[in-house]
């Protein structure tokens, strides 16, 4: 006999679950973390490497890097001054999950920080689906991506909590449109923070490090 | 790429449901999804074939009901599907729309046999 069973379940519960243990933990030991999420070259590694020298004597700060292979964001993490860095290979995955990442806090006594920065592997797509249990999402967006990527992903666009636009430095050199751009991601999500900055030259990373500071020492 | 582990994670809800309707095999999944929860169904149903093989779960098939994308205005709440390329309220201009549907990925029941 065939019966009908209601499940009515999310599907990504079991993770969305760990993720929020993932969030008490870090919660309890009193660290503030953000997750960073952008497409490959965006300036994701870029960001962290010109953030921790901001940083230093005033945030204590670990890192953790996602990647499908190697170690050379966690390396240039370390270089940069993290007090400690954990590097995820995820094997072939295209994103970071709560599960890796609940296995990264393992190997850091969080109570040695005020700020966790985690790394996600570079994609626009698939590391908006899984939630890892960080404060804030952060999205690396960068100019010569192109001013159209809010209307193309608009599910990864709309789930973060704060923007930073880089490579700004490159705006008289590439038909990017910053209205455009600015309109398709205030239309689903008007009240992101949103920080224009160039790695290279510098411009515009004090109100992102301030923005880092004050949001750890709450 | 992400649909290997939402699949796995599919077949596990799947299988506890059925296990605790003392099912002798699962018939068909009723899956929801939105038009922007970024799930491919295809993609599902390639790696459904190898995952749920060898299990109770092995002969079902995987139904998707799609709803489509509607986004309401907050600035003179007109409602509206959003168009490729652009978000913004086709009325207005206006920007700051809420997503009343499109979101949508869960399973919504299963059909077993006893």
């Amino acid at each position: 006999m065939t019966q009908r069973i209601s499940v009515v379940e999310n599907i990504l519960n079991a993770n969305d679950r760990l993720a929020e243990e993932n969030f008490a933990r870090i919660e309890a030991a009193g660290v503030f973390s953000i997750n960073i999420i952008a497409s490959p070259g965006a300036g994701k590694t870029s960001l962290i490497e010109k953030t921790l020298p901001l940083l230093k004597g005033k945030l204590r700060v670990a890192a953790v890097d996602g990647d499908i292979a190697t170690s050379i964001d966690t390396d240039r993490a370390a270089a940069a001054g993290a007090g400690a860095a954990v590097q995820i290979n995820t094997g072939g995955d295209c994103h970071l999950d709560a599960v890796m990442l609940r296995g990264a806090l393992d190997q850091l006594d969080l109570t040695q920080f005020d700020l966790l920065i985690v790394e996600n592997v570079g994609n626009l797509v698939c590391p908006a689906n899984f939630k890892l249990g960080t404060h804030k999402t952060v999205l690396v967006a960068s100019v010569p991506e192109g001013d159209d990527k809010p209307y193309k992903y608009p599910g990864t666009y709309r789930g973060v909590d704060a923007l930073v636009v880089n490579k700004i430095d490159l705006l008289p050199y590439v038909d990017f449109r910053m209205d455009y751009f600015t309109q398709g991601v205030q239309v689903l999500n008007p009240n992101v923070t949103t920080f224009p900055l160039s790695c290279r030259t510098g411009e515009g990373l004090e109100a992102w490090v301030e923005w880092l500071i004050e949001h750890s020492k709450k | 790429m992400h649909e290997l582990p939402v699949t796995q994670s599919l077949l596990k809800i799947a299988l506890d449901h059925a296990e605790k309707a003392n099912a002798r095999q699962v018939t068909a999944l009723n899956i929801v999804i939105g038009e922007l929860s970024s799930m491919v169904d295809d993609s599902i149903q390639f790696y459904w074939e190898t995952i749920a093989k060898d299990t109770i779960a092995e002969k079902a098939t995987l139904h998707f009901r799609r709803v489509p994308a509607e986004l309401q205005c907050m600035t003179c709440f007109n409602k509206y599907h959003p168009k490729d390329g652009e978000l913004i309220c086709p009325q207005c201009r206006g920007v700051g729309a809420k997503v009343i549907s499109g979101e949508e990925f869960f399973l919504e029941s299963i059909d077993v046999e006893n």
